[in-house]
């Protein structure tokens, strides 16, 4: 038992980019655990995809393509994901800690009696044992840990990898037919937050804004500047509980969790909810009224002042500095 | 209806804390501790549940340390009806032992439904509640927005990647509680009073006979490195030149 197997993230067939960071998490446990990499897909109607993944560095990939899975449901999930894992050789059993990939791995975790560990950070290997690093108390903390169990089942923190790049190798894919077994849960609807901006997790460039840009016309003007840069907008729990913009817009502990080149933070006071869903971002621009606002304690360069004097400013010499 | 809410008891995480000394242990001792935010959610919604008519009953549960009393008198006051507090050192349980004692509990007190909160805002596992579901074979609607209880079946709205979803369980079931499912009510000071009376039964992992073996261990704890701190532009001037010559974005 030394695979390492990634279940990948996909909407309906459509794979989420996050799902290569965590190729890179498997490739380097793999290095350790001394096996091989192997994606299991799980879904309907998944041949393009399989083949997407087949252009990376892995060792297989394993389809399970079935109209049950057509529609995700936590038990239908995970008892496939057990079945694959058991025929793989798996030790360490991954997905991206997405709020699905949260929802279906302990699962997981119980039918192969199975250690758990959420939104691992790092792998690595002291005296021989295996041990991951995860973020505790609002990411004020590190916490090393080691599962005592053969099997071990993990959600991984897709911005502490970099994205695995395919290599055009072409990995045999292989079907995949595990029992499927509910829990007597109904799949009554789905609906998408359609959006023509990059999503959250995959934006280079962020433009979040706090309960300091006070109204929806406050948070336009923060998407406008967003598409100077082609990049996304995110918010605080306080900015969209007031309705100024989409939940799925949060950022933070109970929001996504992002590390973006670049990250403004307009009209946010740095509350540690909010910053343990940023601080690993590569340059943090902070602009506040307040200059004891906790959110310079991060920010690589901080601007004092009102927002709605400067960004009109800042959104004119961007675009003029753009060309 | 029977609804069984769980408590865990929290640190305050902005307090400053200390590790002891081979760093294994973060020291608590001192902070102040109070509900899990998402469990103050979880015991709203039973609450409301009641209110509605739906519920008759609501259990809170809390597996942690003697003083975590302080905590289920908070359910209490909110409104929950009756308290069990499994004592036990915080320190050698994991997210699966929580779980496996709870199943115990769920035996003897046989809930329609369970109410958690989505994680713990300690060390934010996002697991117990699912384990618990996994080990009972019940289904489970995790990061609750809504809740509707018709027909022995619990419809719930769930915050998922990309938008929402909606899921429709058999009881008995598990849901948990996201940010925005409610408000929690503050105790109010007759509520305090009556929670003083309410039941508190206390027991032990052994009575429960469960075996102390966790699936995962903490090795350590470390400190995470620091981001330096940055500097304070004049003008917006100054911060184009910075983003043009040092960040390169534009
Ligand atoms: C369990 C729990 C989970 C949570 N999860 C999250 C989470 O995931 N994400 C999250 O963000 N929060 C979360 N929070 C909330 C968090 O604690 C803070 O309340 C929130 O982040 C504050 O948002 P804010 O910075 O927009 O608002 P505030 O703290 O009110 O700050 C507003 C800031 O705007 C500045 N400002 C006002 N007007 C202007 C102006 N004209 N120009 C410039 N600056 C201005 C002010 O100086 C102030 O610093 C959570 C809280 C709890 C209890
Ligand atoms: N020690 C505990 N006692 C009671 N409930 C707990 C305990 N630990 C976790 N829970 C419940 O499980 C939920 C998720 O916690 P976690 O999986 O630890 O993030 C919490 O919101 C609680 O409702």
């Amino acid at each position: 038992m030394s695979n390492v197997l990634v279940i990948a993230e996909h909407e309906h067939g459509h794979l989420r980019k996050v799902n290569w960071s965590v190729l890179s998490f498997a490739k380097k446990a793999a290095a350790i655990t001394g096996g091989e990499v192997i994606v299991a897909l799980l879904g309907a109607g998944l041949g393009d995809a399989a083949k997407q993944v087949a252009q990376f560095d892995v060792a297989k990939v394993i389809v399970v393509d079935d109209s049950t899975l057509e529609n995700y449901l936590t038990g239908e999930f995970a008892s496939a994901v057990a079945g694959v894992a058991e025929n793989a050789d798996a030790r360490i059993v991954c997905t991206v800690a997405s709020l699905r990939g949260k929802d279906f791995m302990p699962r997981v975790a119980v039918k192969l009696e199975a250690g758990m560990i959420s939104d691992v950070m790092d792998v690595m290997e002291e005296d021989d044992e295996l041990l991951f690093k995860r973020p505790v108390w609002s990411g004020k903390l590190t916490e090393v840990l080691q599962a005592t169990t053969d099997i071990i089942c993990a959600t991984v923190r897709h911005t502490e990898f970099d994205a695995m790049e395919p290599t055009g190798a072409g990995a045999e894919i292989e079907a995949g037919s595990p029992d499927i077994e509910g829990d007597g849960a109904e799949f009554v609807s789905f609906d998408a937050i359609i959006s023509e901006r990059p999503e959250l997790s995959d934006a280079n460039v962020i433009i979040a804004g706090g309960r300091g840009m006070k109204s929806r016309e406050g948070f336009a003007q923060l998407e406008a500047f967003a598409d100077l840069f082609g990049g996304a907008v995110g918010a605080t729990r306080a900015a969209v509980d007031s309705g100024m913009c989409p939940n799925d817009w949060q950022i933070g502990q109970t929001g996504k969790v992002v590390a973006p080149d670049l990250y403004f933070a307009i009209a946010i006071s740095g509350a540690i909810q909010h910053l343990a869903g940023m601080k690993g971002s590569k340059t943090i621009i902070a602009i506040n009224k307040d200059p004891e606002a906790p959110i310079f304690q991060v920010a690589d360069y901080g601007l004092v002042g009102d927002a709605f004097k400067i960004l009109p400013e800042l959104h004119a010499a961007v675009k003029a500095a753009k060309g | 209806m029977k609804i069984l809410t769980t408590v865990r008891r929290v640190p305050d995480l902005d307090a400053r804390f200390s590790l002891n000394g081979d760093k294994t242990e973060i020291d608590t001792e001192a902070l102040d501790h109070k509900v899990n935010y998402f469990d103050e959610v979880a015991v709203e919604e039973a609450i409301r549940l009641k209110e509605k008519g739906v519920a008759d009953e609501i259990v809170s549960v809390c597996i942690g340390s003697g003083n975590a009393t302080k905590e289920l008198r908070t359910a209490l006051a909110m409104g929950a009806d009756r308290a069990i507090l499994v004592e036990a050192d915080e320190k050698t349980l994991d997210p699966y032992l929580v779980a496996a004692i709870l199943a115990k509990l769920v035996e003897k007190e046989q809930p329609d439904l369970i109410i958690m909160g989505k994680l713990g805002v300690d060390f934010e596992n996002t697991q117990v509640p699912q384990l618990l579901a996994g080990m009972l074979g019940w289904p489970q609607a995790t990061f609750a927005y809504s809740t509707e209880i018709c027909d022995s079946k619990v419809t719930v709205g769930r915050e998922v990647d990309g938008g929402t979803s909606t899921f429709r369980l058999p009881l008995p079931a598990i849901v948990t509680a996201d940010l925005r499912l409610n408000e929690p009510r503050f105790p109010s000071l007759p509520g305090i009073m009556k929670a003083k009376r309410k039941p508190l039964d206390t027991m032990t992992i052994e009575d429960l006979g469960v075996a102390l073996e966790p699936r995962v261990k903490t090795v350590r704890f470390e400190m995470p490195p620091e981001r330096e701190a940055g500097v304070i532009v004049a003008d917006v001037a100054e911060l184009i030149q910075k983003l043009r010559d040092e960040v390169k974005a534009i």
